[in-house]
């Protein structure tokens, strides 16, 4: 589902259509071009919610925003990265991860 | 869990709500899930702070939290859902490095890093190069209506820079479904090629029709005296006007089937279809409908009725 600048305003707590723009701007949100305007997925929405806390809770700065989510978008890029890698390790024969696994444990613990 | 908010704000029960806000948001930078995406701990450990703030926060539930009038539990948020909760999803690549940049279709950084060693361990020779990458995905919401989604159409949308591209709609196409126009996103880097416009289709609801898989469901009204006789009646599908025959004796909620009228199936089926009858009296029921009511009642034994006297 997708959901015009008003409707994501008047849903997320504390939220201006003055931060939502300028975010947009910034390209801290990057939502989907509607015929009248921005398309906020749930996805977004998420993000927004997020960068609320930030800035308004945490009360942290705009120019460490970018900083931190860099820091954020990385660390999920990561995340989805070594997901990958595992389903392609599960996907072998017992015996190759078997060997694997060993391996990784001798790396870790040398 | 602990119960009092005071504790879990470590501020003591005369403390500020300077004091309060400082505290919680020194809790807050140190356990919002999001910038633990690895710790399943935190997501709760911020919930009970989360809750405790809006208690203490606000002076009004404060002052009904410290007059006993509200208990913590009775307000604590509902379960709030995380960034971190959407980004294993399909479509959450488009916030991370080179997401909708497509770096992911050719190889990821793990695996160039994986394969890239073992070429120069091989003795190939490292390549130097400019820069080169894929231009950015560039998504539209784009809006259509139910008749434009069930016969296909032609649309055109309007691009940042003002060009206009004609996006076509295939017939048969789904609410939320997403068109990929290779080529079409924002221009590339250096010699890479430009990116891909992602248009997310949103289908508009239909006043008499609506979708259900490939079939179409529309309720049809009849009069009685059609419902007792039978007639034929013209009923509208997304082809046109179709003549369809009403059995004799048809009850309200009875469905028949026109074939092959719904929407497409690949290039070659169609899906049907399904009329739901609904028998509606006029407004105003005039003398002579009441008579032969009143004649009909006084000698018939049909109970419409008697399985649900059975039911208990």
């Amino acid at each position: 589902m997708s959901y015009d600048e008003r409707t994501v305003v008047a849903w997320v707590e504390r939220l201006t259509i003055r931060d939502l723009r300028s975010w947009v701007r910034e390209g801290w949100v990057r939502p989907a071009q509607g015929e009248d305007g921005p398309f906020f997925d749930e996805l977004d929405i998420a993000r927004i919610r997020l960068l609320c806390d930030l800035r308004k809770d945490m009360a942290i700065s705009g120019d460490t925003i970018p900083v931190i989510l860099s820091l954020i978008d990385r660390l999920h890029k990561s995340q989805r990265e070594l997901r990958m890698l595992r389903q392609a390790v599960d996907e072998q024969p017992e015996d190759l991860r078997l060997e694997l696994l060993n391996r990784y444990e001798s790396i870790r613990k040398p | 869990m602990t119960d009092d908010p005071y504790r879990v704000l470590g501020v003591d029960t005369g403390a500020t709500q300077d004091e309060i806000k400082k505290a919680y948001r020194k809790l807050a930078k140190k356990l919002h899930p999001d910038l633990h995406p690895d710790d399943p701990g935190k997501k709760s450990e911020f919930q009970i702070i989360s809750a405790a703030y809006d208690l203490l926060g606000d002076p009004e539930k404060r002052k009904r939290f410290d007059a006993g009038e509200i208990d913590a539990q009775g307000h604590e948020r509902p379960e709030r859902q995380f960034y971190r909760d959407y980004t294993s999803r399909p479509g959450a690549e488009r916030y991370e490095p080179g997401g909708d940049t497509g770096e992911y279709e050719d190889m990821s950084d793990l695996f160039s890093d994986i394969f890239g060693r073992r070429q120069r361990g091989s003795g190939g020779q490292s390549y130097e190069h400019s820069f080169h990458a894929r231009g950015r995905d560039i998504r539209y919401h784009l809006e259509v209506d139910f008749m434009d989604a069930a016969r296909g159409a032609k649309r055109a949308i309007t691009m940042p820079d003002g060009k206009a591209i004609e996006v076509a709609i295939p017939a048969g196409l789904n609410d939320g479904q997403t068109l990929r126009l290779r080529g079409k996103g924002g221009p590339g880097i250096g010699q890479g090629p430009p990116g891909d416009a992602l248009i997310t289709i949103a289908v508009r609801s239909h006043s008499v029709f609506t979708r259900a898989g490939n079939n179409i469901e529309m309720e049809l009204p009849v009069t009685f005296d059609e419902a007792v006789l039978g007639a034929k009646v013209d009923v509208p599908t997304i082809s046109g006007m179709v003549a369809m025959t009403i059995p004799k004796g048809v009850s309200s909620g009875r469905q028949l089937r026109l074939k092959s009228k719904g929407f497409p199936v690949g290039n070659t089926g169609h899906g049907d279809q399904i009329v739901r009858i609904r028998i509606v009296l006029p407004e105003k029921v005039d003398e002579e409908m009441e008579e032969i009511a009143r004649r009909w009642r006084a000698h018939q034994s049909f109970d419409p009725r008697e399985t649900l006297r059975r039911a208990i």
